[in-house]
């Protein structure tokens, strides 16, 4: 029995979280900036989310078609696609590879895509535990875990299966 | 029960789900906060009821409305319960409801403990995914310990998905929070490396990467495999993960470098996933692959690709990895400098940026004034402000950057009509003084041209600059008087705050100038009139909004009409004027003033004289500007003047500051210009004076002495260059052009001036620079943990089904981790720490406790229990006779058991004599082939009439058992609840079967009416054994006491005198004897045991607190004397004390 109970500070935790390589949150906002998803990996405030989203979501809806994706936002990145009206924002620290993000945010749609055939804002507004689940599936952690369209939608559709069955 | 099901889902159609409650937000978009907060009210209504699928329907709306923003934690123990719901469905929502909401604070986390376990070991293999996605999110130090050893017996599970997701999450996360469990369970995690299912297989490098980037060296005995990975592996992602990897390695081993520039080489060439390039482009510009100048070649035109690419993002990136390269090969960058500069014109914003920032890493002596000329084309044409702005900091940057060792000619550089740099020129390097200020005093002259159409975009910054060079400087002004004038123009009154306030100190500089030059006149009217001037403009800057302007103007109006009085006089007072702003500037390293040693006996925060009232006035002053260099009074002319002459010096100085009324606002070159704090200005800067060689921290001396030679030799030549200027500078373009050709030319090349680049001052004994600490809060440091070294016993993981929450409170325990923590070499480091830590980490579960409720108690009783079994009861030997039937079947399986002693002890709460036959509080005993125990009970603080109890079944036969129902004979104080339309005596069924040898756990509410005596309850459990279909019965008595009502709250010395002055407590005492321990472990055990908290300790007495779940306060003073301890206890319910000091007397007569 090792008893050095070892306690990290929530605060000290948070910081420090800062310098791993991860994914921090993803979110997906549509053009009025009204939030449809989001998922933080690293514990944020809720009085301090809105304000986050807020200002992330300012940040990539004023940028043009012809720039780029990527954008420096205080001390991390912002990694966005933009899908129609949709965007999803993807908040990585700096260290992480920004371009494997990016095609990461497309499989996340095209998988979305292939479970709602064509997906939509709606899809995701009503479905938003399943969209939950599917992305769960992929990230977990702050981490790409899997990448795999099929193996990321089993589980779901083993659910479906379960509720109708 | 078949109407009930009806009756809840008619309630469930009723409802609003999440749909409904979507479209409903939508239909509402006028009046959304008003529809939300009808939605929660209905929410909470939904959550009182009993039927799970409203709570969990209830619980999905929450999450959604958390999402927008709203605050669900009030919720906390409603997702609790739905998580806790054995229909994956609503487990699911109630997971994902957690994962969202919950965080390392959130208290109802600590009962979720055995939920989760029971999931992780559910044989649903989804039951187990969504408990560890959830785990992920909301994992405590607490819970990763708890649960350390039930994921690492999931990893080796053979079901794919579980393997792959326990690997990741939990493996990493619960190293962090919980760094001992990471050497027992790194072979596993090896293992995983070679996973045949490439998901378990990226989730394994996932960690490893993870881990490995901070404590590389433990990792680097994994390479080969590595390796071997990624030659073979395909998955874009884990190559990417492992060529990261590699990175963190490589520094620690050359060799591997050598190795991996090979396959890394192949990969830039084949990939055709530009963020596989990426990867691996930046790993070799990371890495230490300095040796093979082919490989950065390579990448500069890989990157070169990914610039003239199309796609903005490539060309972000390509840039951004360029200028990575660009700090250890700047030379294979700049030949690129033209693509980057076609950038400097693209569409997007931070591609500019990007580019702008490889410009200034490209600039050298050759191409400087290229560049800025460039970039100065830009700026006319910036559309944007903010970009703007960064091409102008830019430009000055390149332009200052390393000193200024790029910038050949100055002149050049004070008239770029954009650098607001020369007041750092200007100080550093007075031989272009002169040219400066004649060329500021231009721009100020036209200044009305500049501040119509500048002010909106910071270029009127260059005004401040320009107009404390020419009141600093003015001597050098060829008609102070003009610019006087030019800048005491009421259009001045425009620009912002600090920029006049600067106008206006400088003014009365050139005031003093003025009155100077006319000294000698006989004709005195010059002097008056600009005193008249002085006079007729600063109340413009009396009346202005901006503070700072304000009191300076004053300050001045005040003095030019004290001296225009004296001027009436014929008093010549030009001499003591000028001396207001005497004093040479000499440039000063940034750090300089951070680097002023504090001097013996010196406290900085104590007030040496009365508070300074108005010393700060100057601290204002922007620093932007003066970030470089700042000024400071310091007279490197003086360098041959001995230290005894120096001394002199000084202290007339500081003699005629003294005397001087207005040496506060005298000059920015003051000494107190600096300095924040208050009372600070007594230290005693002066040190910086010394003209002696200054030590700088990572130049070599020899270096310094150069420097400091050159310096003087330069300023006894001054006089001289000034005139062979001209020449020199045509020299120098004959040269320059020359040698422009030539690849080592810039080191020949001649400045315009013999200006030598001035050692920036620090004061003597500067320390030397810190920035390389490492954050000792990094949990990461944790971490670093030799992985090679053998097992020793003390870190086998906590095999423990249960809590083993306090298990450090025990000071036999204690005792027993430090001495193993001694033994254990690899704990050298850490152990401090984590002795540190422990205290720490009691702190806070104290803290926790008080919010939680008994659970935790009782859990700690438990394993206190375990580990020393004399001194308390052992239950499981008390098998009660009653069921003697059974006893006889099953006995030889019982001897059995008793060897192998069950994980599952058997707790209680202290209390009872160590022999009764009664099973203590909490704790079910029973019979084959069913050992029961009680888990916890958990005091709802919401409700103070509620209590919880958990009870863990323990499947210890070879049987399946089924169909088990729980039900205890309720008396008139405590009920078990029973749901709705279910009759008083009906009992409950418990939602799961337990095939053998294996335990979950269920729960029970009981209503309790009054908390003051302690109860016992009998039940009984009946289930069905699947084989012989037999119905079995087991008997059991559930023991509440008076201390499982007891909630551990901390309570504050003050609030405690006030409650035991208040009077309204009832006293009691009791004497122990025989107490042979030491106080503290007294203290400990009371603590530990009957949930009280020590509010204050002195010598051998301790005030204690806790209170009850319906309010009672309890108050202890616990005196020792020898052997005797006497606890004087006031409470407001006598009985409950009475009761609760008892308890507290049998804890210890068992001792």
């Amino acid at each position: 029995m090792v008893s050095g109970v070892n306690s990290v500070v929530p605060v000290l935790c948070f910081r420090a979280a800062a310098d791993q390589r991860m994914i921090k949150f993803v979110l997906m906002v549509n053009r009025q900036g009204q939030t449809r998803l989001s998922r933080y990996y690293q514990p944020v405030e809720l009085s301090r989310r809105a304000a986050l989203e807020a200002d992330v979501v300012r940040c990539c809806l004023t940028r043009k078609k012809d720039q780029c994706s990527f954008v420096e936002y205080k001390d991390f990145k912002l990694v966005y696609r933009q899908y129609a009206a949709l965007y999803i924002v993807v908040g990585v620290t700096d260290t992480e590879n920004e371009l494997s993000i990016y095609e990461l945010v497309h499989n996340f749609v095209e998988v979305l895509d292939k479970y709602f055939s064509r997906v939509s804002e709606l899809d995701i507004m009503f479905n938003l535990d399943r969209v939950h689940i599917i992305l769960d599936e992929m990230i977990q952690n702050g981490h790409i875990v899997e990448t795999n369209k099929s193996r990321i939608l089993a589980p779901l559709t083993a659910l479906d299966k379960m509720a109708d069955g | 029960m078949a109407l009930k099901i009806v009756k809840g889902s008619i309630d469930r159609m009723f409802d609003k789900n999440l749909q409904d409650l979507v479209r409903g937000i939508r239909n509402h978009k006028e009046d959304e906060a008003k529809y939300i907060s009808t939605c929660i009210d209905e929410i909470k209504q939904e959550l009182k009821q009993d039927n799970i699928a409203v709570k969990a329907n209830a619980v999905c709306k929450l999450t959604y409305l958390q999402m927008l923003g709203y605050d669900v934690s009030w919720a906390a123990f409603n997702i609790v319960e739905v998580m806790s719901s054995s229909k994956f469905t609503y487990k699911r929502i109630g997971y994902l409801a957690a994962s969202q909401c919950f965080h390392e604070s959130t208290d109802v986390i600590m009962l979720t403990t055995n939920q989760i376990r029971k999931d992780l070991s559910s044989p649903n293999q989804y039951d187990t995914g969504v408990a560890l996605t959830g785990l992920s999110c909301f994992v405590t130090p607490d819970l990763a310990r708890d649960l350390a050893n039930d994921i690492m017996t999931l990893v080796s599970h053979g079901d794919c998905v579980k393997r792959k997701r326990c690997s990741v999450l939990i493996m990493y996360k619960v190293f962090l929070k919980y760094p001992e469990s990471l050497r027992p369970a790194f072979p596993r995690l090896k293992e995983k490396l070679e996973d045949p299912d490439p998901g378990v297989q990226s989730a394994a490098v996932n960690v490893i990467c993870e881990l490995a980037r901070r404590n590389p060296k433990n990792y680097l005995s994994l390479a080969p495999l590595f390796f071997k990975l990624m030659t073979s592996s395909t998955n874009n992602w884990v190559l990417i993960k492992i060529i990261k990897l590699f990175g963190a390695l490589t520094p620690l081993e050359p060799r591997l470098g050598k190795k991996l520039i090979e396959p890394l080489t192949n990969l830039i060439h084949s990939t055709s996933a530009m963020s596989l390039l990426y990867e691996c482009v930046n790993t070799v510009i990371a890495g230490q692959y300095c040796s093979s100048v082919g490989s950065v070649v390579l990448c500069v035109q890989k990157l070169r690709i990914l610039i003239e690419d199309s796609d903005q993002n490539l060309k972000y990136l390509g840039l951004l990895a360029m200028s990575k390269i660009l700090k250890t090969h700047p030379k294979s960058v700049q030949s690129h400098k033209d693509l980057i500069l076609q950038c400097l014109d693209d569409k997007d914003e931070s591609i500019r940026l990007r580019a702008l920032d490889l410009l200034y890493g490209m600039v050298s002596k050759k191409n400087l004034m290229e560049i800025v000329k460039k970039l100065m084309l830009h700026v006319d044409k910036a559309e944007g402000t903010t970009y703007r702005d960064e091409l102008l900091t830019k430009i000055i940057d390149i332009c200052s950057q390393s000193n200024y060792q790029y910038i050949t000619n100055f002149e050049w550089s004070v008239s770029q009509p954009v650098t607001p740099h020369p007041p750092g020129i200007s100080v550093s390097w007075w031989t272009i003084r002169v040219f400066a200020v004649a060329q500021m005093a231009t721009l100020l002259d036209n200044a009305h041209l500049l501040t119509g159409s500048m002010q909106r975009n910071g270029i009127c910054e260059v005004l401040y600059a320009a107009a404390w060079i020419c009141g600093e400087f003015s001597e050098h002004l060829e008609n102070p008087l003009q610019t006087l004038e030019a800048m005491l123009r009421p259009k001045v009154a425009t620009l912002p705050g600090h920029i006049q306030a600067v106008y206006v100190q400088n003014a009365a500089k050139l005031f003093a100038t003025v009155l100077k030059s006319q000294e000698g006149n006989t004709d005195s009217t010059t002097a008056q009139e600009t005193s008249q001037l002085m006079i007729d403009r600063l109340p413009l800057f009396v009346q202005s909004a901006n503070l700072e302007v304000q009191e300076r103007a004053s300050c001045i109006l005040q003095l030019v009409k004290y001296i225009q009085k004296l001027q009436q006089k014929d008093v010549e007072v030009a001499e003591e004027v000028i001396a207001l702003f005497a004093g040479e500037l000499n440039p000063v390293a940034p750090k300089a003033q951070k680097k002023v040693p504090v001097p013996e006996g010196l406290d900085l925060d104590a007030w040496i004289n009365e508070p300074p009232s108005e010393s700060e006035s100057e601290d204002e002053q922007p620093k932007a500007i003066f970030a470089k260099e700042e000024p400071k009074h310091s007279r490197p002319r003086h360098t041959e003047v001995d230290e005894k002459e120096l001394a002199r010096r000084r202290e007339a100085r500081k003699q005629e500051q003294a005397n001087n009324p207005f040496y506060i606002k005298a000059s920015p070159s003051s000494q107190k210009v600096y300095q924040d704090a208050p009372g600070v200005e007594h230290i005693p800067v002066v040190q910086i004076d010394l003209s002696v060689p200054l030590k700088v921290p990572g130049l070599p001396m020899s270096d310094q002495y150069v420097k400091l030679e050159e310096e003087r030799r330069q300023k006894e030549r001054a006089e001289k260059k000034k005139k062979e200027k001209k020449k020199r500078k045509e020299k120098r373009s004959g040269r320059g052009k020359k040698h422009d050709s030539g690849p080592e030319s810039e080191e020949d090349i001649t400045p315009a001036h013999m200006v030598d680049i001035v050692t920036e001052e620090m004061p003597e004994n500067a320390l030397p620079s810190d920035d390389d600490d490492k954050d000792p809060n990094d949990p990461h440091k944790a971490l670093d943990i030799d992985l090679d070294k053998p097992l020793a016993d003390s870190e086998k993981l906590p095999v423990r089904s249960h809590r083993a929450a306090e298990a450090p409170k025990s000071p036999a325990e204690d005792g027993d981790a430090e001495s193993a923590a001694t033994q254990e070499p690899k704990k050298k480091s850490g152990k401090e720490k984590r002795e540190k830590k422990k205290d720490k980490d009691r702190d806070r579960k104290v803290s926790l406790k008080c919010s939680v409720s008994l659970q935790i108690q009782f859990s700690t009783s438990r394993i206190f229990n375990e580990l020393s079994p004399s001194s308390f009861w052992v239950f499981n030997e008390k098998k009660s006779s009653k069921h003697k039937k059974k006893k006889q079947k099953k006995e030889k399986e019982e001897k059995e058991k008793k060897k192998k002693k069950k994980k599952h002890h058997h707790h209680h709460h202290h209390s009872d004599g160590g022999g009764e036959e009664s099973v203590q509080n909490g704790t079910v005993e029973e019979e084959e082939p069913l050992p029961v125990s009680v888990y916890d009970i958990q005091g709802n603080l919401q409700d103070g009439s509620q209590v919880v109890v958990s009870v863990i079944f323990e499947n210890k036969c070879d049987s399946f058992l089924k169909s088990m129902e729980f039900n205890v004979l309720d008396s008139l104080n405590s009920k078990l609840q029973r749901p709705e339309g279910s009759g008083p005596h009906d009992g409950l069924t418990v939602p799961f079967q337990l095939p053998p040898g294996v335990s979950n756990e269920a729960r029970f509410v009981f209503t309790v009416q009054s908390i003051v005596m302690p109860q016992k309850l009998k039940g009984t459990l009946t289930f069905i054994v699947k084989d012989s279909s037999t119905h079995e019965k087991l008997d059991f008595k559930l023991h509440f006491t008076c201390t499982s009502y007891l909630i551990t709250t901390p309570c504050y010395s003050d609030a405690f005198a006030k409650l035991l002055e208040s009077g309204d407590l009832k006293g009691s005492s009791v004497r122990l004897e025989g107490v042979n321990m030491p106080f503290h472990h007294l203290l400990a055990r009371i603590c530990f045991h009957h949930h009280f908290s020590v509010v204050e300790r002195i010598d051998s007495c301790a005030s204690m607190y806790s209170r009850s779940i319906q309010g009672h306060h309890v108050c202890l003073l616990v005196k020792t004397s020898g052997q005797t301890v006497s606890i004087d206890a006031k409470c407001d319910e006598p009985t409950l004390l009475g009761n609760v000091l008892d308890e507290i007397k049998q804890t210890f007569s068992q001792c």
